[in-house]
């Protein structure tokens, strides 16, 4: 491949990869899968081993829902965390301990699902302590690649 | 070289993620569409967590230009952000492409001033328009369509006193939407209800009025710690019980009691000096799931009690500095109250 050729081919994979980056409303990432519920569901859980976490735990937070009127019941809030990890921040942090295990809600739109988190990488606004900088800069990382990785499965 | 991509698979790749684009619009437009809007408003434009765009009652009704500012400015404190690192090219293609969903030009407004009298026009807004959009034009209750309302019924009464709208909408537009109301949707046409071109100037300028209480520039995010931490006198055991019963006289109900890093380590290794104590009020959770879909951020309720060095502490995030991350003032104004209600509830166990 000639020079201009490589060139190109770099400047069209960065404007790609630009392109598919997480949306941000605000201070959250949040993306919509076309994928239904239950497979989104399973991506995600997935994805967010595949990164290096432990699942720690499923929250149903939508019983009642249905009670209530709404038309979906498909509501979760996924907790997550390096054991390892969370024990050193915290011993040293403990006004983190609430804010942990970290954490993404998914939740059912007629036959897609959209995931979201508030982005760590804004508690610094919170933690303004300069060790955990640049910890909560790679779990904001960490957050886009594996909502990036529910985002295109298909 | 073998570890580059060669351009052609560039090209496929570039042609599938653009897709599924409509013959004739804009490329540009309908990734940036999807990159930004798409989350929230829906890929075909039907809406979700935020408001339908595609609907023809919409489109027909605002400009460009008011599509245009409401990218740049967005809703603050309407869960719609400000979009201002876009550059007006890209704002200028998404509106391109958001336009191609209706088959009606674009209306055009001009930026004359509406020349009113504001003190007459609220006294017609409180009779005519308060109803929808509040009493102080604070707008429709929740977001989008996702728990908010009923798709069926997917105009959401816009916030008028919001800085985004006002910064957005020019008089002439505002007055045209009096004029001739929303077809399909709660918004009538006041002229066709007998109205006069007086007092549609007159609402014109009330509405305008709002305009100098309001700023398109974020509130600042409120200081202070970022957690509610409370040292308490009692051991860990009777701490945890302490606080099951505050929450309970709180009219929560507890849904689980677990330690901190449970599932986290293996079953029998878990730090057993902290605990969570986990509550939920339900219809509170339904209020607030109508406010914001997003709310399950904040869930379920919880209080974590922990024993270090022989000291014992309750210790719960402190939801009015959490919600700051999602320019919602409904849900600021909820989480005041539960901030309020995890202090109570934190002191009571503690007393």
């Amino acid at each position: 491949m000639s020079p201009p050729s490589r060139r190109a081919s770099w400047i069209l994979l960065i404007t790609l990869l630009s392109g598919a980056l997480v949306a941000h409303a605000g201070d959250l990432l949040m993306i919509r899968s076309a994928e239904r519920f239950p497979e989104a569901m399973m991506t995600l859980q997935n994805a967010i081993r595949a990164h290096g976490y432990t699942l720690s735990r499923v929250q149903r937070v939508d019983l009642g829902l249905t009670r209530s009127g709404y038309k979906t019941d498909k509501y979760r809030v996924v907790f997550f965390g390096k054991a390892g990890e969370i024990h050193r921040i915290t011993a040293r942090h403990p006004e983190l301990i609430s804010y942990l295990p970290l954490k993404l809600a998914i939740f059912a739109e007629g036959d897609q699902t959209l995931v979201v988190g508030a982005n760590p990488g804004r508690f610094s606004r919170f933690f303004p302590a300069p060790d955990l900088q640049g910890i909560f800069k790679r779990w904001e990382h960490d957050y886009r690649a594996i909502l990036e990785d529910v985002r295109h499965a298909e | 070289m073998k570890t580059l991509p060669s351009l052609v698979t560039m090209l496929v790749l570039a042609a599938v993620y653009v897709l599924p684009v409509r013959a004739g619009t804009d490329v540009t437009g309908a990734r940036l569409y999807a990159q930004n809007c798409a989350v929230c408003h829906g890929a075909d434009g039907h809406g979700g967590v935020g408001v339908p765009l595609a609907l023809p009652a919409f489109l027909d009704s605002v400009s460009n230009d008011y599509l245009r500012k409401t990218i740049r400015y967005g809703r603050p404190g309407r869960v719609m952000p400000s979009f201002a690192q876009l550059s007006d090219a890209q704002a200028a293609s998404i509106v391109r492409y958001i336009r191609a969903w209706s088959k009606t030009p674009a209306p055009h407004f001009s930026n004359a001033p509406v020349r009113g009298d504001a003190e007459r026009g609220a006294r017609l807004y409180a009779v005519q328009c308060a109803a929808c959009h509040g009493a102080d034009g604070s707008g429709g209750r929740g977001t989008g369509v996702t728990f908010s309302r009923p798709r069926s019924l997917p105009i959401i009464a816009p916030a008028l006193r919001n800085a985004g709208l006002l910064a957005a909408a020019s008089d002439q537009m505002i007055k045209a939407t009096l004029n001739n109301g929303r077809a399909g949707t709660p918004m009538v046409s006041f002229r066709q209800r007998g109205f006069s071109a007086r007092d549609i100037d007159d609402l014109v300028a009330y509405v305008r009025s709002f305009a100098s209480a309001t700023s398109t520039t974020p509130k600042a995010s409120a200081a202070g710690p970022a957690a509610l931490i409370f040292d308490s006198p009692y051991n860990l055991e009777e701490t945890v019980k302490n606080v099951k019963q505050a929450a309970a006289g709180k009219n929560f109900r507890i849904i689980r009691v677990q330690y901190f890093d449970q599932g986290l380590v293996p079953k029998g290794a878990e730090n057993t000096k902290r605990v969570i104590v986990y509550f939920c009020n339900f219809p509170l959770l339904n209020t607030a799931l109508t406010i914001d879909p997003r709310v399950g951020l904040f869930l379920p309720c919880r209080v974590t009690i922990v024993e270090h060095a022989g000291k014992v502490q309750v210790m719960s995030i402190d939801p009015k500095r959490l919600s700051t991350l999602f320019n919602n003032e409904e849900l600021d104004r909820i989480c005041d109250k539960m901030t309020h209600l995890y202090r109570d509830i934190l002191e009571e166990s503690t007393l």
